[in-house]
């Protein structure tokens, strides 16, 4: 198989047959005509491959899909109109009322939500775990838990999720592992070769990289044994929504995948507009590049930040200071990521004042931007809790996060080192 | 669909269509996969099929898929077991389709069992069929390079980067997964039931269709033409056709690669 580099340019993709156009074509339709009656059957049966409904598939959307199983290492994804539209997906397609889930308890505050407050109301239960301890998740593991999940960096700590010895815990009660892998990409870590067996990503951030679409990838590992585990009606029983197909018999590898497409996208709909997936694409042309820079950059600011007389602490598994760093290496070898969050003295008002000082940074809710980013909990997202909730959910009134954009390291120094010297006026 | 046979479970697919729904005089196609692989890569032919109401046999060959092992040792013995399958299921007579190895199983079927065999099609086929001693050594070894080795030749280059026919497929990785969802020693067992099979040409049937990958790198589009044309000089003599389809730009994983027109061609076959 072709290199990282070379799989992000090319992979799903050849230059169009029809006009010989070297781009991916944005195919902004939203059907296909059938060229007789038969063929038309023989997709709807799934005995010809092509498209119908650009909910179901599309061609732009196919390259990008085809392009994150390559770099990823699945058998198949399916692009999605967000990452939570993936995360649900995954879900949806393994269980129903009645099933559970073991989660690290370091998410992405959407995914929190999701898992502990709507999906309850479907029936799926969920418990939080440490994502450092893997007796927490084998501990945790029902009868009736269909699905182990955590994000390969936690939020807001920046756990590194030890991947191989969770997916050892959960193979061993014959459930899968899902990772979220958003802020790591491909490009930094491939949890399905270090064991896992599906993998997400809101392609919103790094995978685009530029800050102007929403998007989702879910892609399977294909080296679940559904019919081994026995655990998973979805894919070993008749469904009868489509004419009795048993997934893991007719597809093997690739049977999550499929029932994902033939029921999950298909039934709830939350397909990624084929504008989107060019757009995407044309940010994973030059993912290694970014994400290379995005790592230098951010290694420049920690090293900045760590010494600095203004802040308390910096947590980032890049540090050998961060309780991960080991197994950062060990998992993470190019980098952790550009996302870190550290601690201005004064609390809530020092964390305040740094950012209305900031000039480059834009203050907003998101990663994974070529601009750098920056936000403050206690004065933002978590401005309702006092200081005692915010302690209880593990933020510093002082904590700022940061997304480490593409523009000159020292630039992004002077700003901070501007911003932190208006912090030691104030207090 | 699962059931016993000599004893040990058997696994086969049928395209979703169970033959208890279709008459016993239905026409019969059986899909007999490659070195390493099971009954799942012929879903989509096996689901056409079954829908333009042929009675459906993709069996797992025995130690691959859901089938009980051993493997068998030889491309003769699996001819014998498929015929033995083939009586249980009451199917007297059937198209008998195989790919590369599979190839050669029903090569060796129709030689075995000539009244049985209507028509005949040959996807990535070689005869013989030699394997290098690099890929039977690493097999043997059970390498992953030797499942790495065999991935990759049996793509063409776009095969490789992606474009799958499958939309959002892999197709590369997904021929690696199937690979490695095999039981150590099988794929050695395979590779060296292809490397020591002595082809026979077989008594014509009524047709045959022979489909080659013109970027094959497994078993190269020339070895399929010259089957074909070995074919053609008995089928001069018995009137029987030999009809061959090369595909542009496909390699040896045409079942994934260039479905549709493998599809046609089979259409085509069945139909004729």
């Amino acid at each position: 198989m072709p290199g990282f580099d070379t799989l992000s340019l090319h992979a799903g993709s050849e230059p169009d047959p029809t006009t010989g156009a070297r781009a991916t074509p944005i195919y902004q339709s939203a059907a296909f005509v059938f060229p007789d009656s038969d063929f038309a059957a023989g997709l709807f049966n799934i005995e010809r491959t092509g498209h119908v409904y650009s909910r179901l598939s599309n061609p732009t959307n196919a390259v990008l899909e085809e392009r994150m199983a390559a770099l990823d290492q699945g058998v198949g994804a399916i692009a999605t109109a967000s990452g939570q539209a993936a995360m649900h997906l995954a879900v949806a397609t393994l269980m129903g009322a009645g099933d559970h889930i073991v989660a690290s308890r370091s998410l992405y505050g959407g995914t929190h939500n999701l898992l502990d407050y709507t999906l309850r109301r479907f029936g799926i239960q969920t418990t939080f775990v440490d994502p450092r301890d893997p007796n927490a998740f084998d501990a945790a593991i029902q009868p009736n838990t269909r699905l182990v999940f955590g994000e390969i960096l936690g939020n807001p700590g920046l756990e590194v999720l030890n991947v191989p010895e969770i997916a050892h815990v959960a193979h061993a009660h014959q459930i899968p592992l899902l990772v979220d892998a958003t802020f790591s990409t491909p490009y930094l870590c491939q949890p399905i070769a270090l064991g896992a067996d599906l993998v997400m990503h809101s392609a919103t951030k790094f995978l685009s990289g530029h800050g102007v679409v929403i998007g989702g990838v879910l892609i399977d590992g294909g080296t679940f044994d559904w019919e081994d585990s026995g655990k998973f009606e979805t894919m070993t029983e008749p469904y009868a929504g489509f004419h009795d197909l048993v997934f893991a018999e007719e597809f093997g590898p690739q049977a999550f995948i499929t029932r994902a497409r033939k029921e999950g996208i298909r039934d709830f709909g939350a397909c990624m507009a084929p504008m989107t997936a060019f757009q995407i694409l044309q940010g994973i042309e030059t993912l290694p590049l970014r994400m290379a820079r995005h790592v230098e950059n951010t290694n420049s600011l920690v090293d900045f930040l760590k010494d600095h007389p203004m802040v308390e602490q910096v947590s980032y598994p890049g540090l050998a200071s961060h309780p991960d760093h080991a197994l950062a290496q060990e998992l993470l070898p190019k980098g952790c990521g550009a996302v870190f969050s550290f601690s201005v003295k004064g609390g809530r008002e020092g964390g305040r004042v740094l950012i209305e000082n900031l000039e480059i940074f834009s203050h907003l809710a998101n990663i994974g931007d070529a601009k750098s980013l920056i936000i403050h909990p206690a004065s933002t997202t978590h401005h309702r809790m006092d200081s005692d909730a915010l302690t209880a959910a593990g933020i510093d009134a002082g904590l700022v996060r940061v997304s480490v954009g593409l523009e000159d390291a020292t630039d992004l120094i002077a700003d901070l080192k501007a911003g932190l010297r208006r912090v030691e006026k104030t207090l | 669909m699962k059931f016993m046979l000599e004893g040990k479970t058997i696994c086969y697919g049928t395209g979703s269509v169970t033959h208890d729904s279709l008459s016993a005089d239905s026409p019969a196609i059986v899909f007999i996969h490659g070195a390493g692989f099971d009954h799942s890569v012929w879903v989509m032919p096996a689901r056409y099929f079954a829908r333009h109401g042929f009675r459906v046999v993709a069996p797992d060959l025995p130690a691959h898929g859901a089938s009980e092992g051993p493997p068998l040792a030889s491309i003769g013995e699996m001819a014998r077991w498929l015929n033995n399958l083939l009586n249980e299921l009451q199917i007297n007579s059937a198209t008998i389709v195989g790919h590369s190895m599979g190839s050669l199983v029903a090569m060796s079927y129709a030689a075995q069992f000539p009244a049985e065999t209507q028509k005949l099609a040959f996807l990535g086929a070689s005869a013989p069929m030699p394997v290098g001693p690099v890929l039977l050594d690493a097999a043997q070894d059970n390498s992953p390079a030797a499942f790495a080795m065999a991935n990759t030749w049996s793509h063409s280059h776009p095969g490789g980067l992606g474009a799958s026919a499958t939309p959002g497929m892999s197709n590369f990785v997904s021929g690696a997964r199937w690979l490695q969802r095999m039981q150590p020693g099988v794929y050695y067992h395979d590779l060296a039931a292809c490397n020591e099979f002595e082809p026979v040409l077989p008594d014509m049937p009524k047709a045959v269709l022979v489909i080659n990958g013109a970027q094959d790198k497994m078993t190269p589009a020339r070895n399929g033409l010259a089957l074909a044309s070995a074919l053609k000089d008995v089928s001069d003599q018995q009137s029987a056709t030999v009809q061959t389809v090369t595909l542009a730009g496909c390699g040896h994983s045409m079942l994934s690669e260039r479905h549709n027109e493998v599809l046609d061609a089979l259409t085509g076959l069945a139909d004729g």
